[in-house]
């Protein structure tokens, strides 16, 4: 009941720090998507640039949050700046990577039909590939939505705000039930964004007839 | 009329050649048959006619024109094709494939959908049915007759053909073989038609070439070939079914 009554009281602040976590979440989201769709697209037609962005994206992601956080901080200085460079860096490699499996994997009957009734190579990528592509798309895009929800977490260290203040406030101060809010919170919101996402990657595969 | 003069293909930058300095013209209104066992470079003959594969050498001319001269989107949109692996986009409905290259071509939708309900009908299809629903909502061959009315929307002079129906089912692969003589003799088509089965060939060719390691064996009317085979492949290549026949003859 003590507790109930914690987030009834600190409900104004929980809604400034959700939204400011949702903020974090969905720029750097939407940031990594049109970044790494078009980089995906890159290395499904020329699979020579695949090894070079795939280890570059590999490496990036071996890095521990915390570290490239304090890295970012350096050139970009405190505040939501540095956090959503990290978290755009950390959210690309499940969309690159899905989006350039989702394009090889469009059955090669498929493209030989469009080739050969004459679709330019512009409309085969947008009326054929892509569509076809979509829900392995999605499913990088759920993937990295999740991770980001996670990772933002830690953004609080540098200054960015969002749920994390709540779990670092709660440390410092050794207040449980500050801790245990954000971190209802911020689970919360991950495992509800990632069921709405993949809601939709499997309303869109059912719609688009792919089984 | 498409002519193939000396035309030659070489995927190993000429070390060997699918296909070997061919030659054959297709008369407007003819369905000229490739026949041959696979590799022997008849598919690599007809992709070349619409540049899905560029000749290594010798010229190929469609109406008179040089197919290297012109736009390569151009081209395919002006010749329909058939494909062996059907290739129907799974998510756009039946009438939106029949239609797709119209789509291509600019034309508004009302346009579209009337001449894919024609073609539907074309093909057997009654498309109160069938076109609306999707391709993985019909059986394979359904799916090739969708195929063929999508080969046949822009009302293309030619018709390319890459054993359409090898991957159907006997009883099927029957039908649709009527089908298409039946549609033949409604819409005057130019037909190249590749397939590997000899009885398919003798069923729907006015002519046959029989092509072997990349080179024509013979080209005639199946009675010709059948009477007065010009080399010892065609010969067996004819005679092996005829002798199967015989004994299934003895035997019943």
């Amino acid at each position: 009941m003590d507790f109930l009554q914690y987030i009834v009281d600190k409900r104004g602040d929980l809604l400034v720090k959700t939204a400011q976590h949702l903020m974090l979440t969905g720029v750097s989201a939407s940031a990594a998507i049109c970044i790494g769709v078009p980089l995906g697209i890159l290395i499904a037609r020329w699979p020579r640039s695949r090894h070079a962005v795939l280890g570059i994206a590999g490496v990036v992601q071996t890095i521990p949050s915390v570290a490239m956080l304090a890295l970012l901080m350096i050139p970009l200085g405190l505040g939501a700046k540095p956090a959503i460079a990290a978290l755009i860096l950390y959210a690309l490699l499940p969309i690159v990577v899905n989006t350039s499996a989702g394009l090889v994997g469009v059955s090669p009957d498929v493209l030989e039909a469009a080739d050969g009734l004459g679709f330019t190579r512009r409309q085969r990528l947008w009326m054929v590939e892509l569509p076809l592509a979509a829900p392995v798309i999605i499913a990088g895009i759920r993937t990295s939505a999740v991770i980001t929800v996670g990772i933002a977490t830690l953004s609080a260290l540098i200054g960015a705000g969002g749920l994390g203040d709540f779990i670092f406030r709660g440390l410092s101060t050794g207040n449980n039930m500050a801790i245990t809010m954000g971190v209802v919170a911020a689970s919360s919101m991950a495992l509800l964004l990632g069921w709405a996402i993949g809601w939709m990657e499997k309303a869109l595969k059912r719609r688009l007839h792919l089984q | 009329m498409i002519v193939l003069d000396q035309v030659k293909k070489s995927f190993d930058s000429g070390e060997t050649f699918a296909v070997d300095g061919i030659s054959l013209t297709v008369a407007e209104g003819e369905t000229l048959v490739l026949l041959g066992s696979s590799g022997c470079g008849k598919t690599t003959t007809l992709k070349m006619i619409n540049r899905l594969v560029e000749p290594t050498a010798g010229t190929i001319t469609v109406d008179g024109r040089d197919i290297m001269q012109q736009g390569v989107i151009e081209l395919r949109r002006s010749i329909g094709y058939v494909f062996q692996g059907i290739g129907l986009m799974p998510h756009l409905t039946v009438a939106e494939n029949v239609s797709v290259v119209l789509r291509l071509l600019g034309e508004p939708w009302e346009q579209r959908r009337l001449r894919a309900l024609e073609l539907l009908d074309v093909v057997d299809l009654p498309a109160a049915q069938y076109a609306d629903q999707f391709p993985d909502e019909l059986s394979g061959g359904q799916q090739q007759r969708v195929g063929v009315a999508r080969a046949l929307a822009a009302n293309p002079g030619y018709l390319l053909m890459d054993e359409p129906f090898g991957a159907l089912d006997a009883l099927t692969r029957d039908m649709l073989q009527q089908e298409l003589l039946a549609v033949k003799s409604r819409i005057m088509k130019t037909i190249i038609f590749v397939t590997h089965d000899i009885f398919e060939a003798l069923t729907l060719a006015d002519r046959i070439a029989v092509m072997h390691a990349g080179r024509i064996e013979q080209i005639g009317t199946p009675a010709e070939i059948l009477k007065r085979p010009a080399t010892d492949f065609v010969r067996d290549l004819f005679g092996k079914p005829a002798q199967q026949l015989k004994l299934f003859d003895k035997d019943g």
